[in-house]
């Protein structure tokens, strides 16, 4: 089908409002989070309903137009970029809440609401949503869903796959599926829905999502320790998990990232060589006496400063630092490369070790700021774009941290994804068999490999399909796959 | 289904497996009425990919077994030649308790994991059953199993960060890792935990683990009727507590719904005081014993007795009134007794058919199926004489995902060489 034929019949489904294709417009959407990877997609739709993404699909499906989903355009992997010659299907027009069912402790939602408004909208009721991502005021819960987004309190409450629970999914040939139980649980079949979270678009795109929603816990108690080092401050954390306590969080954040929070948003962050933000929280009489156990541990790991939030404020200003980790790198250094690897957690004290050794060979500053509860690294690489060559080598040197991780018995990623961005370092975590393996579940969904192709996988397998629609497929047209 | 030669003698199995590991299947190794011809112990992942390769060559039909407990489970295979038994892949591969997390091959039994666990005070936060009948961790992983403390830690599914599997050519996969935290790649541990070994061979797996509570107690009320079992229920879910469990107990001698909460001593003991007042105004509230929890089970899983018919009906939580009332009055119009637990705050009721004729028995099942399906659920056949599954379709009708089901099999089991027939639709 010709361009100007594919706009017209987008238009017929969608109105003209519906519909990009100046290439000016087109340009906003060439990258997500991940901003060295841009491509102008070719055409861009906005659907508002389940019923538009089945009908875009269906065209995209007969004419073998691939087609790329996006939320909010959050996404640090590279997940959401556009694929030449393809459509973007945005979903931010289809966000709302179709229903609140308390008593079953379950809300549906389209796909383009956003993370926060979940939360918000139950909390008169006395509920929330657990997964947290630190973009969780933009990012969208068909984005999280793809991406089984984490988030600081992860730690006790588990990830995005662990609170979806039903998903209608429109698939790669426009056929809609219903998986996961929703309200009821155990439905009767393959884990479908566990496969689907976390697949980064490649299996199909959801329409509507059924979430759990949680009791707002009883009470709430949130330190921050100050510490010479992150070794010391590694060892309190080591201790707090080693004597049995599940904290809703334990964040930690080194010298140059709390310099550099301090001066973006003023927390009030003590001058250390580490921090650690402990949140505990569930029910009163259990958290009192944990908490106490918790500020003993920092004192026998020779916590320099002790600051317990005093009320919501103070609780919410520790949070505000945080999450404005990344952010708050602009205030100290032109750009930043953000890493995105795990380790188990006693290879912390190593790992972080060899993360510094790693900045003095390559003379670059690396700020850490990571999930240390379960070993989630966030190294920021600083460097100048102005200087020739520097940002090749802030990608190399992020890439060797990740490989430091995976030699300690790691993962490339705990919760930024694979995306375009690490494709090409699945060969170092998983054999060409694992890889085959897991296509063998992306032939089943989505045949013809239409669906955000060109991610996760470094060599895009075919299905040794028999010839249906396609006679070529456009990516073996563009010599990008071979058979399988 | 014979469609191609089967020239396997036992002594291919013992050249992959060793002499002492395979023998011919007897009687005890009958699955659903189809007996089967060999039972191999492979010793190593690699010893169970030589056997599938030569199982797919020779066009060998195979089941996965672990400790054979849920042997019961899903419709009769079509066809069975081959029993490829974990038995002998029983090892803990690695726990590093500062990780929290272990790595074991699938042949390992639970309750020896949790043993070996419990001296490090962690533990794998999942309690099917059939853990005191010897089931496998590969075992729980393919069937899904869960219990009563899926309520706080979600079922093994939520637990499993990594596995290891072989696919029916021989293929040995990996996906996951050894870490909590993990997006690189699909999830293929998820995939195949509840695929009932029609997938792939469970060759190791690994979970994420928790801290073993200091304190438990069991706090519990004696029911009046279905309406304040609901209402009770409804009562702890919504409350700000953390039971580690919410069950329901309901037979001709007992009702009660017990609250099973753990953790530190001081936050058990305030814990169980507000559940205690929450639940006074559903009937008398008492603190069990040890000796009556461990009667109460769920360790005694409805569906033992010969006769019995076990079924799982999955509804909304929030329904348990209804779920009750709908069994209770399709098992009386037809003279059938049932008995009854469930995990209350989940939304899972098992129940245990006896009495009446296999006629009414099967009756009761559609009848629950009809008004449970409809309404978003499931009805599930646990356990049932070969008889009666002959009339029962085990896993009732599913939804609009069935044709994905079966592409999902065709892809990973093209010849059909794995457990054919015992799963959803047939799969």
């Amino acid at each position: 089908m010709e361009r100007e034929q594919l706009i017209r019949t987008m238009e017929s489904i969608l109105g003209t409002e519906g519909v990009v294709h100046e290439r000016e417009q087109l340009r906003s959407y060439e990258c997500d989070g991940l901003m060295n990877y841009r491509v102008v997609p070719d055409l861009v739709v906005l659907p508002e309903s389940a019923e538009h993404v089945q009908q875009i699909i269906r065209v995209c499906y007969e004419e073998g137009i691939p087609f790329v989903a996006r939320g909010s355009g959050t996404g640090l992997s590279g997940g959401a970029l556009p694929v030449q010659s393809g459509v973007l299907i945005v979903l931010s027009r289809m966000r709302k809440i179709l229903e609140v069912d308390i008593p079953n402790q379950r809300i549906v939602v389209e796909p383009g609401v956003i993370n926060i408004w979940v939360s918000q909208e139950v909390a008169d009721e006395g509920y929330y949503y657990a997964p947290d991502p630190a973009s969780q005021v933009v990012s969208s819960i068909g984005g999280n869903l793809a991406e089984n987004s984490g988030g600081v309190h992860c730690l006790k409450y588990g990830f995005t796959t662990n609170h979806v629970m039903g998903a209608e999914v429109v698939l790669a040939d426009g056929s809609v599926v219903h998986i996961g139980g929703g309200k009821a649980p155990d439905a009767p079949g393959y884990e479908l829905l566990g496969a689907f979270v976390g697949s980064e678009g490649t299996l199909g795109i959801a329409t509507k999502i059924t979430l759990r929603l949680l009791r707002v816990p009883e009470a709430v108690r949130t330190l921050l320790a100050a510490f010479e080092d992150t070794e010391e401050a590694g060892g309190a954390v080591s201790g707090i998990i080693g004597g049995g306590i599940v904290p809703a969080a334990i964040e930690m954040m080194d010298a140059l990232c709390i310099e550099a929070v301090e001066t973006a948003v003023h927390p009030g962050f003590p001058q250390a060589g580490a921090i650690l933000i402990v949140e505990l929280d569930g029910p009163e009489a259990e958290v009192a006496d944990q908490f106490d156990r918790v500020i003993k541990v920092c004192e026998e790991n020779n916590a320099s400063e002790i600051k317990v939030a005093e009320d919501d404020a103070e609780r919410a200003l520790f949070w505000k630092g945080r999450k404005a980790a990344f952010a708050a790198m602009g205030r100290i250094a032109n750009d930043y490369y953000v890493q995105d690897a795990v380790v188990p957690r006693t290879e912390l004290g190593a790992v972080l070790k060899r993360i510094s050794e790693l900045g003095e060979e390559y003379g670059m500053r690396i700020a850490n700021v990571f999930h240390a509860g379960d070993g989630n690294l966030h190294p920021l690489v600083l460097y100048d774009n102005d200087n020739p060559g520097e940002a090749e080598q802030a990608e190399e040197l992020a890439a060797d941290i990740v490989f430091a991780c995976l030699d300690h018995g790691g993962s490339l990623t705990g919760e930024h994804g694979i995306g375009v961005d690490k494709k090409k370092f699945m060969p170092k975590m998983f054999t060409d068999d694992d890889m085959n393996t897991m296509q063998l579940l992306r032939c089943a969904f989505d045949p013809h490999g239409l669906c955000n192709p060109g991610k996760i996988f470094p060599t895009p397998r075919l299905c040794g399909e028999r010839p249906g629609p396609f006679h070529m497929h456009p990516i073996q047209r563009a010599g990008l796959a071979e058979n399988f | 289904m014979d469609t191609s030669t089967k020239n396997v003698s036992l002594e291919d199995l013992q050249k992959i497996v060793g002499e002492e590991h395979a023998r011919e299947a007897t009687e005890e190794d009958v699955v659903d009425g189809v007996a089967p011809s060999f039972v191999a112990e492979p010793g190593s992942t690699e010893e169970i990919s030589e056997l599938m390769k030569l199982a797919s060559e020779e066009g060998l039909v195979a089941a996965p077994r672990g400790s054979g407990t849920k042997m019961d489970l899903g419709n009769p295979p079509r066809d069975l030649d081959l029993i490829v038994s974990t038995a002998r892949m029983n090892e803990i591969i690695e726990h590093t308790p500062g990780d929290q997390v272990v790595r074991t091959q699938a042949g390992l039994k639970l309750q020896d994991l949790q043993e070996q666990l419990a001296s490090a005070d962690q533990m794998l936060g999942i309690d099917p059953p059939e853990t005191r009948a010897g089931a496998t961790v590969g075992g729980i992983v393919a069937a899904n199993s869960s219990g009563p403390r899926r309520y706080s830690y979600g079922t093994v599914r939520d637990l499993i960060i990594g596995i290891t599997v072989v696919l029916p050519d021989g293929t040995i996969a990996k996906a996951g890792g050894k870490v909590v935290k993990n997006v690189a790649g699909y999830d293929l541990s998820k995939l195949f935990t509840g695929s009932l070994g029609t997938l792939g061979v469970i060759a190791t797996c690994n979970f994420r683990l928790h801290p073993k509570p200091e304190a438990a107690r069991t706090v519990a009320v004696e029911l009046g009727d279905t309406l304040s079992a609901g209402q009770a229920a409804q009562a702890i879910v919504h409350a700000q507590l953390v039971p580690s469990a919410v069950e329901l107990h309901w037979s001709e001698e007992q009702k009660l719904l017990s609250i099973l909460i753990e953790g530190i001593p001081p936050g058990v003991e305030a814990q169980a005081e507000t559940a205690s007042y929450l639940l006074k105004g559903f009937g008398e509230v008492r603190t069990l014993s040890d000796e009556e929890v461990e009667d109460l089970g769920p360790l005694d899983p409805p569906g033992v007795g010969d006769e019995e018919v076990a079924i799982q009906v999955s509804a909304p939580p929030a329904e348990l009134t209804g779920v009750l009332d709908s069994v209770l009055g399709a098992t009386e119009r037809r003279g059938v007794t049932p008995r009854i637990t469930g995990h209350a705050g989940v939304g899972t009721t098992y129940v245990a058919l006896s009495g009446g004729d296999e006629e009414a028995r099967v009756q009761v099942v559609e009848e629950l199926r009809e008004i449970w399906v409809r309404r978003g659920g499931s009805v599930v056949v646990r356990k049932a004489p070969p008889s009666t599954k002959s009339r029962l379709e085990a896993w009732g009708p599913v939804g609009d995902y069935l044709g994905l089901l079966r592409r999902v099999k065709d892809k990973f089991d093209p010849g059909g060489n794995l457990n054919p027939g015992r799963f959803v639709g047939g799969i």
